[in-house]
């Protein structure tokens, strides 16, 4: 098979390519499919959460506003960094840096995990104020601009079931991308990615980057609803 | 290579190895496709004893043979084994995973080991199945409707949501593995205007996979979370809106059809053309109807609710884009016609199937324009009108092209020859039966029969004793090429590398073909579905 002289020249190279360069089209075509059904997961939510906030916004809104802003702030900031440290692990990758490319994939692991700790306490907070949907939720707020007007506490456990939906897939997916990057550090630390194949760490890159981009629309439409008031 | 006819021992896909592992850990696309066959029979049979207990009761006006919640769980069972564990992944999953890489001189697909795990996924999901059917079952219909299915229901609603999420993402799977195939892995003169059109319909199909999919994914998480957490999504107690399940649910659901419909469509373009002896008419109209019916696919899926309150203007809407959609299809079977037109044509098996697609796929079609119609919907939704109406499309379609196809590519898949008069037989008696068991239905959805009672008025008896005997009748005609497929495994004539001197890659290989599908990479130099040329020559062109 003519193959067989390629495949000693790039051990990465599977049997059933022609050649690297196809191979690596291939995965990363193959990643921006995968990206699409993900916005097309997510989409679901948001569509739910769009007809809901539309036909009770003023209840979305006070629910909306017992968001601690500070918490969600600093969440958006510790993702962003965290996408600028997978753009240098790829470019590690590509550029042959061994200790860097550990280093940064580990870098984003901690990031990743500084979120997840302040949503936990997020979380928490919900919890204690009986904000989490069920036969324990309660809610008293007041509709934004409207001090004498309270909110209906049905359409605000709505909210709250969509917040802890949206941002808890959200927050499986960053478990996920975390899993994802502890096992690429893992191989990159043996000298699995070179210069000539690193379509995994661009891949896993990828992935993180729509996670990031998940985020930064949550960020908006769960936190900021109606804040300028 | 052509000439020496009984060496049946030349190295192919299938005794390259042997033992049970070598097939559960196989990356071979065609093993794979073989796997899946094998675990889609059993689900087709599971689903095939439900809908004959259904008959079975139906056969009497009394509920006798089992009361409301048990027929309840049957029509359930029937409906979640047949669409997610045999119509959606059927031609695709087995008939595409065999020849997709073959027909564009690919040695596989792109992601072969993905591929492995599209199947593991489907086992997965059909062992929850499984486990919930002998657990307890479900009885909300395989539509999962809110808020029976979040507030009311007793029985394993989660675990059924769990099995088709998770059978879901075996079908996302597959349309992202056939994409990036098709984008990627084509052979050295394989362009785009030279796909054959069963390689053109896949691709439609995944389109659909990978957009739809994900949608009912999330939408039965929700349906879940709700019945377990209490998070009010769907649930009007809290504001929430069943409509907006319903939305969801059907902008897959009613893609879902053409997931079903579009490859067996593909599979009928490769009939014709062969048994016609000639080259498609309209190859750019065929192929891009596909893409046409995918995309408009998309539009359509609120005409499962024009009964359930939606605004009127949207029911409008609806109603024109669903008339709408039938175009690409009318494109299609009448370029098919076109194809028949002054060709020689040869009654064989598959083309049989064919005939008896042509037929069935065109009344499921124009009893679609029916329910398209505002007017007329209303008053035959929920009705066994509807019954009959998809199962013209989704049996008498989409099986149709799937046993048309199975017949045709038998020789390459076993490497042996069926038994051509018993499968004639076969496409006779499984066209006669499906008439037998879903015309009667049209008459008694159209007086007024509702769906989904196990009980009815006596008037209505006589056409479901047809029905009933009719699905008698189709049950035979399906276990018969069930038998002798397997018979012909080990007793068929050996199968020639090209039986119906047919256009097309996968003629061009041995039967059965080599692990990489091709000894030498092919490079392609004719147009797909060239017979004016292989007429010429009345023998197989193989100088390879």
């Amino acid at each position: 098979m003519s193959d067989s002289e390629v495949a000693v020249h790039n051990p990465a190279l599977r049997h059933h390519f022609a050649e690297v360069e196809q191979q690596r089209n291939a995965s990363s075509l193959g990643m921006w499919l995968f990206l699409v059904t993900e916005v097309m997961f997510f989409g679901g939510m948001f569509c739910a959460y769009l007809v809901y906030r539309t036909a009770h916004f003023g209840d979305f809104a006070a629910a909306s506003s017992t968001l601690d802003l500070k918490l969600g702030t600093i969440n958006t900031a510790v993702l962003i960094l965290s996408s600028l440290t997978v753009v240098m692990a790829v470019w590690a990758a590509q550029t042959g840096k061994q200790k860097a490319l550990v280093m940064y994939l580990l870098l984003t692991i901690v990031l990743g995990l500084a979120f997840l700790g302040v949503k936990g306490v997020e979380y928490a907070e919900k919890f204690e104020k009986h904000h989490v949907p069920g036969p324990t939720f309660h809610f008293a707020g007041a509709i934004p601009g409207h001090p004498d007007h309270p909110a209906d506490p049905r359409h605000a456990e709505m909210f709250f079931s969509l917040y802890f939906v949206m941002t808890g897939m959200h927050a499986v997916h960053m478990i996920i991308g975390i899993g994802l990057f502890a096992f690429l550090a893992f191989k990159a630390s043996r000298g699995a990615y070179t210069p000539a194949y690193f379509t995994p760490i661009e891949n896993a890159g990828l992935y993180w980057h729509f996670v990031d981009i998940i985020w930064i629309y949550l960020f908006p439409l769960l936190y900021l609803i109606d804040r300028h008031k | 290579m052509a000439t020496t006819a009984v060496t049946p021992e030349r190295a192919n896909y299938l005794n390259a190895e042997y033992g049970v592992k070598s097939w559960l850990l196989t990356v071979d696309h065609k093993r794979i496709a073989l796997l899946y066959l094998l675990s889609v029979t059993l689900f087709f049979f599971l689903g095939g004893f439900f809908a004959l207990l259904i008959r079975l009761e139906l056969l009497t006006p009394a509920g006798d043979l089992m009361q409301a919640d048990t027929y309840n769980k049957v029509f359930t069972m029937h409906g979640i084994i047949m669409v997610f564990f045999f119509l959606i992944p059927v031609v695709p999953a087995v008939l595409g995973n065999f020849l997709m890489p073959i027909m564009i001189g690919a040695k596989d697909l792109a992601f072969p080991r993905i591929n492995l795990l599209s199947w593991y996924l489907y086992v997965i999901g059909g062992l929850l199945i499984l486990h919930c059917m002998l657990t307890g079952g479900v009885d909300t219909g395989w539509t999962f409707y809110p808020p029976f299915s979040t507030s009311f229901s007793n029985t394993k609603v989660v675990e059924a949501g769990l099995a088709v999420f998770v059978s879901g993402f075996s079908s996302i799977l597959t349309g992202l593995n056939f994409i990036v195939t098709v984008h990627r892995m084509r052979a050295p003169g394989m362009t785009w205007d030279r796909l054959p059109l069963f390689v053109w319909a896949n691709y439609a199909t995944s389109i659909v996979m990978i957009l739809g999919t994900p949608v009912v994914a999330i939408t039965i998480v929700l349906v879940a979370l709700e019945r377990t957490l209490h998070l009010g999504i769907f649930d009007p107690k809290l504001g929430g809106d069943p409509l907006l399940f319903q939305h969801l649910f059907w902008f897959y659901s009613h893609p879902a059809v053409y997931i079903m419909i579009l490859p067996s469509m593909g599979v009928i373009s490769e009939l014709i053309t062969c048994f016609s002896r000639k080259r498609v008419f309209g190859y750019k109209f065929v192929a891009l109807s596909s893409v046409a019916i995918a995309v408009l696919g998309f539009l359509v899926w609120a005409h499962h609710m024009f009964v359930a309150g939606m605004s009127l203007y949207a029911g409008l809407i609806f109603s024109f884009l669903s008339f709408f959609v039938a175009v690409p299809s009318a494109i299609k079977v009448f370029n098919w016609t076109a194809t028949l037109y002054k060709g020689s044509i040869s009654f064989t098996t598959p083309m049989l199937y064919a005939f008896g697609f042509l037929g069935l796929f065109t009344m499921g079609g124009l009893t679609g324009l029916f329910l398209a119609a505002l007017g007329v919907d209303v008053h035959v939704t929920d009705t066994y009108f509807i019954v009959a109406h998809f199962h013209y499309i989704m049996v008498g379609g989409v099986l149709m092209g799937y046993l048309g196809g199975m017949h045709f590519w038998w020789p390459k898949i076993s490497g042996r020859m069926y038994p051509e008069f018993w499968g004639k037989l076969s496409a006779l008696i499984v066209f006669l039966g499906f008439n037998l068991t879903f015309f009667p239905q049209f008459i008694l959805g159209y007086m007024g029969m509702p769906r989904r009672y196990w009980q009815y008025p006596p008037e209505f008896q006589i056409l479901n004793v047809l029905s009933t005997a009719g699905a008698s009748v189709l049950a035979v005609g399906y276990l018969l090429p069930m038998i002798y497929f397997v018979w012909s495994m080990r007793y068929g004539k050996p199968a020639p590398d090209n039986p119906w001197n047919a256009a097309g890659l996968e003629w061009m290989t041995s039967s059965p073909p080599p692990t990489y599908n091709f000894d030498e990479t092919p490079v392609v130099t004719w147009e797909a579905y060239n017979y004016e040329e292989l007429n010429k020559k009345e023998e197989v062109p193989v100088e390879r």
